[in-house]
C-alpha cells in the first residue's frame, strides 16, 4: 500500500530552486492537497515523486521502497497532467484502456475494468466518443477513469480541476473526492485554489519557495495558521500593523496607528515589539447600537462599500485611524440597513485576534508573495 | 457618452449556432458581466460589441450608432484578452502609453495619466521593467491599465482575470471595478466564475445554448432566480422534484415524497409536477425537532470550508440536503452520523415548472 515519504529533497533548475530541503510524509489512503501560488514549486514536486524529475539531493520513497532511481512506469503511480494528455486518435474506452494495456494485463480484462472505471466516471454513455467531442469536465473525468483503471495505487493529480468553468469545478471536486476515498487511493493534488483544498484534502500542505510552510487538516490550517502568509492565502484575513504598548498576565494591549488600543490574549511578544494582528473577515463583527463605543475593541467606522457575493455580504470599512478592515457575513443573517457611507461599529474579539512579529522585509512583501 | 444595443444578435457558423436572438441594452456607466458556461455564446457577444466578429443577423449600436460594418480600431473600445497580450519588446511604461502614443496626445498630458494609472494599479516600480520578468498577476495589471489609459469610455473585458490564481483574481477584481467607477467608464467583462460577476457587476446576464436566460442584478439572480438554470448556476443550491398540492393566500404547499414543503413563493404557472430550489445557507439545522413541519435526518458528511461549514443530510424521506452553516457564529457543531432537523423557511423556497428537458439536463452547467 502506498505511502509516500520525501526527505530533505531538493530540486534545482540552474539558479532557481524550485523545491528546498523538503520533508514531506503522505500517509497509505490519504488524501492530501498541496497548496500554494504558482512558482512555489507544486507541479515540480508531484513530478518528483512521479519520477518524471529527479531529485538533485534527498530521497523519495513509496511504501517504504527508496525509488530516486526507479523510472516512472515502475513507480506503481499514475500521474495526471494539468491538460490531461488524452489521445485525441482513441475512443473514450481505448483511452481508459491504455493505462491496463500498456501493463500487459489482457485486452479482454483491461476493456472490463476500464468499462467499470467509465461508469464510475459517468462516461460509459459516451464509450465510443473521441476526446474533442467531449466536454472540458467529461474530458477530466476521463483522464482519472484512465489513471483509476491503470491499477495504480497512488494518484498525482495536477492541478485536475484547473482547466474547467467555475462552476463546474465547484461540482466536480466533491465526487473526485469521494471516488478517490471510495476506491481507497491514495492522492497528493495540487491547486491554487484554497477552497478547493479545504473541501478536497484530508490534509493540507502549504508550499511557499520550494517550502512546506504548513502541512495540516484544513481546520488547523484555518484555525491556526503559523504565518502571516498562510493566514493570507488560505482564507484571508484583516492585517493590522501595531506593537505591543503593555503587557500583563491576561493579556496584552497593542497600539495601531494613530493611537488606536486593541487588546489581545497573551501572546508572549514583549512591549516595544512591532506585531502583525490577523482576523478573519466572518470573525470582524459589525455592531450597530451606538452604545458600544467606549468597549473594549469595539472600534468606530465608517462603511465604504458593501458588495453583495451571494452566500455573503462583504462590507469594507474604514476605521477613525484610517486603518480599512472587511468583514463578511452570511447572506441568512444580513442587515440591510448597513449601506455605504453608514457610521458602524466593529468588534474584534481578542480570542479571534492572531499576532505574528512584524515581518523584517514588511507586512506588503508578505501579502503580495500571493 | 457609452451605451450599447444589441438588436436580434444571431451568429452562426455553418450549422452551429454561437448566439441567437440576442436583445441587450446596456446604459452608459454600467458594469455589466456576462456568465454562463463554456460555449453558452458569451465570447462571441463580446466580439460582435469589439467588432471582431462580425453577426450573421442583427444590429449592434454604440452610442446610438450602428456599426456592423465599423471595424475595431474605430470603434472606440478598450478590450482585453484572457491571454495577456503585451508587447514583449517594450517596458511597462511603454505598453500602458502605447494608446496616447500612437493616437498622437499631447505627450505631457499623456505622461500624467500614465503616470497616475502606474500608481493606481501598484506598478510604478516596475515600470522599466520588460513584461516577462512581472508575475502574471503584474501582467496583466499592465494589459489593464493600457485600456484603462486609451481613452476609451466602453471596457471590453473578455475573461481579464482568467490567466490567474484565485487569490491575485479576487483581489484584482475589486481594483478592477473601482478603477471602472472612478474613471466614469461603461464595461462589459465576460466571465466563466459566476462568484467574480456577483463581486463586480451592475447587472448580470446569464447565458447558455447562445441565448440570454436572464438578466438581473446579483441581488435578484442570486435570491430570487427566475430560471431554474440561474439558480444553480449563481450559487449552489437544493433541487428537489414535487407536485403543487394546494396554494392559500400564505403560499404554495408542495407535497414530495411523503413530506410537504411550504413556499411563499407563487405559482404563475399551469404544470403540477414542480421543482423546489433552496440555497443551502438558508436551510436551517435544528437538534430537536419543535416545529412539526421539521424534516428529520442524518448528517452524511461534515466539510470544514473555513468561514462555513457544508453538511450533506440524508433525511429519513430520502432526500439528500446541502446545509451550509457560519462557522464563526454556530455554536453548536454536528459531527457524520448526528440526527438532526431541517426546517425550510418558506422565503427561501423558490418554485420551477419541471422542464421538459428533464432537471439533471436543465441544470447542467457543462
Amino acid at each position: 500500500m502506498p505511502s509516500v515519504r520525501l526527505a530533505k529533497v531538493t530540486k534545482r533548475f540552474g539558479s532557481i530552486t524550485a523545491i528546498d530541503n523538503l520533508d514531506l510524509g503522505i500517509e497509505d489512503g490519504e488524501y492530501l492537497c498541496v497548496l500554494g501560488p504558482t512558482g512555489s514549486g507544486k507541479t515540480t514536486l508531484l513530478k518528483l515523486i512521479a519520477g518524471i524529475l529527479k531529485p538533485d539531493q534527498g530521497e523519495i520513497h513509496i511504501d517504504g521502497k527508496l525509488v530516486n532511481d526507479v523510472p516512472p512506469q515502475e513507480r506503481n503511480t499514475a500521474y495526471l497532467p494539468q491538460d490531461y494528455a488524452l489521445f485525441p486518435h482513441l475512443s473514450v474506452i481505448e483511452n481508459a484502456a491504455f493505462g491496463p494495456t500498456s501493463r500487459e494485463i489482457d485486452r479482454e480484462q483491461a476493456i472490463e475494468i476500464s468499462g467499470k472505471m467509465l461508469e464510475m466516471t459517468r462516461l460509459a454513455g459516451r464509450a465510443g466518443s473521441f476526446p474533442n467531442e467531449l466536454s472540458g469536465g467529461m474530458q477530466q473525468r476521463l483522464a482519472l477513469a484512465r489513471a483509476l483503471a491503470s491499477g495504480v495505487s497512488l494518484l498525482l493529480l495536477d492541478e485536475p480541476l484547473g482547466a474547467l468553468d467555475a462552476r463546474l469545478r465547484v461540482e466536480l471536486r466533491y465526487k473526485l473526492r469521494s471516488l478517490v476515498k471510495d476506491e481507497g487511493f491514495t492522492a497528493i493534488h495540487v491547486t491554487h485554489d484554497q477552497e478547493e483544498a479545504m473541501v478536497v484534502g484530508d490534509r493540507i500542505a502549504v508550499l511557499r519557495h520550494g517550502q512546506i510552510q504548513q502541512a495540516s487538516i484544513p481546520f488547523t490550517i484555518y484555525n491556526e495558521p503559523k504565518s502571516i502568509f498562510v493566514a493570507n492565502f488560505v482564507g484571508g484575513a484583516n492585517f493590522l500593523e501595531g506593537f505591543i504598548s503593555e503587557r500583563g498576565p491576561s493579556g496584552s494591549w497593542v497600539q495601531l496607528r494613530n493611537g488606536l488600543a486593541v487588546r489581545i490574549k497573551e501572546t508572549g511578544y514583549s512591549p516595544g515589539e512591532r506585531v502583525v494582528l490577523a482576523v478573519r473577515e466572518e470573525m470582524t463583527e459589525i455592531v450597530k447600537p451606538a452604545k458600544r463605543n467606549g468597549e473594549t475593541n469595539v472600534f468606530a467606522g465608517t462603511v465604504t462599500s458593501a458588495s453583495f457575493l451571494g452566500s455573503l455580504i462583504r462590507y469594507e470599512i474604514q476605521l477613525e485611524n484610517g486603518d480599512v478592515v472587511n468583514s463578511r457575513m452570511p447572506v441568512s443573517l444580513r442587515n440591510d440597513s448597513v449601506l455605504s457611507g453608514e457610521r458602524v461599529y466593529v468588534r474584534l474579539q481578542p480570542e479571534n485576534i492572531k499576532t505574528y512579529l512584524s515581518p523584517s522585509g514588511g507586512l506588503y512583501i508578505e501579502l503580495e508573495a500571493v | 457618452m457609452p451605451s450599447v444595443r444589441l438588436v436580434n444578435i444571431a451568429k452562426r457558423y455553418g450549422e452551429i449556432t454561437a448566439a441567437e436572438n440576442v436583445n441587450l441594452q446596456i446604459e452608459n456607466k454600467e458594469y455589466i458581466c456576462i456568465i454562463g458556461p463554456s460555449g453558452c455564446g458569451k465570447t462571441t457577444l463580446i466580439k460582435c460589441i469589439a467588432g471582431i466578429i462580425e453577426p450573421t443577423e442583427g444590429e449592434v449600436y454604440i452610442d446610438g450608432k450602428l456599426l456592423n460594418k465599423v471595424p475595431i480600431q474605430e470603434r472606440g473600445v478598450g478590450y482585453v484578452f484572457q491571454e495577456i497580450a503585451l508587447f514583449p519588446h517594450m517596458n511597462i511604461y511603454e505598453n500602458v502609453s502605447y494608446g496616447p502614443f500612437v493616437k498622437g496626445w499631447d505627450p505631457e498630458k499623456a505622461g500624467s495619466l500614465v503616470e497616475e494609472m502606474l500608481n493606481m494599479m501598484a506598478l510604478r516600480e516596475r515600470a522599466k521593467d520588460q513584461p516577462n520578468v512581472l508575475s502574471e498577476g503584474a501582467q496583466q495589471k499592465t494589459a489593464i491599465a493600457r485600456a484603462f489609459v486609451s481613452g476609451s469610455l466602453l471596457l471590453l473585458l473578455d475573461e481579464p482575470l482568467g490567466s490567474l490564481d484565485a487569490k491575485v483574481r479576487t483581489v484584482l477584481r475589486h481594483e478592477l471595478k473601482r478603477m471602472v467607477k472612478d474613471l466614469g467608464l461603461t464595461a462589459v467583462h465576460v466571465t466563466h466564475d459566476q462568484e467574480e460577476a456577483m463581486a463586480i457587476a451592475d447587472r448580470i446576464i446569464v447565458m447558455k445554448a447562445g441565448r440570454i436566460i436572464e438578466a438581473g442584478t446579483p441581488v435578484e439572480l442570486y435570491l430570487s432566480p427566475r430560471a431554474l438554470f440561474t439558480a444553480n448556476f449563481v450559487g449552489e443550491a437544493n433541487f428537489m422534484v414535487g407536485e403543487v398540492m394546494q396554494v392559500t393566500n400564505k403560499g404554495v404547499y408542495v407535497k414530495m415524497n411523503g413530506a410537504v414543503l411550504h413556499s411563499s413563493g407563487k405559482v404563475d404557472f399551469k404544470e403540477k409536477k414542480v421543482v423546489v430550489a433552496i440555497r443551502p445557507e438558508f436551510v436551517g439545522m435544528e437538534k430537536s425537532g419543535v416545529r412539526r413541519e421539521a424534516w428529520k435526518g442524518t448528517v452524511e458528511n461534515v466539510i470544514f470550508m473555513g468561514g462555513t461549514v457544508r453538511y450533506e443530510v440524508r433525511t429519513d424521506n430520502g432526500e439528500l440536503i446541502v446545509v451550509k452553516r457560519p462557522f464563526a457564529s454556530d455554536t453548536y457543531r454536528w459531527d457524520a452520523g448526528s440526527h438532526v432537523y431541517l426546517v425550510f423557511p418558506p422565503n427561501a423556497v423558490l418554485l420551477y415548472p419541471y422542464p421538459k428537458a428533464g432537471l439533471e439536463k436543465e441544470i447542467s452547467v457543462e
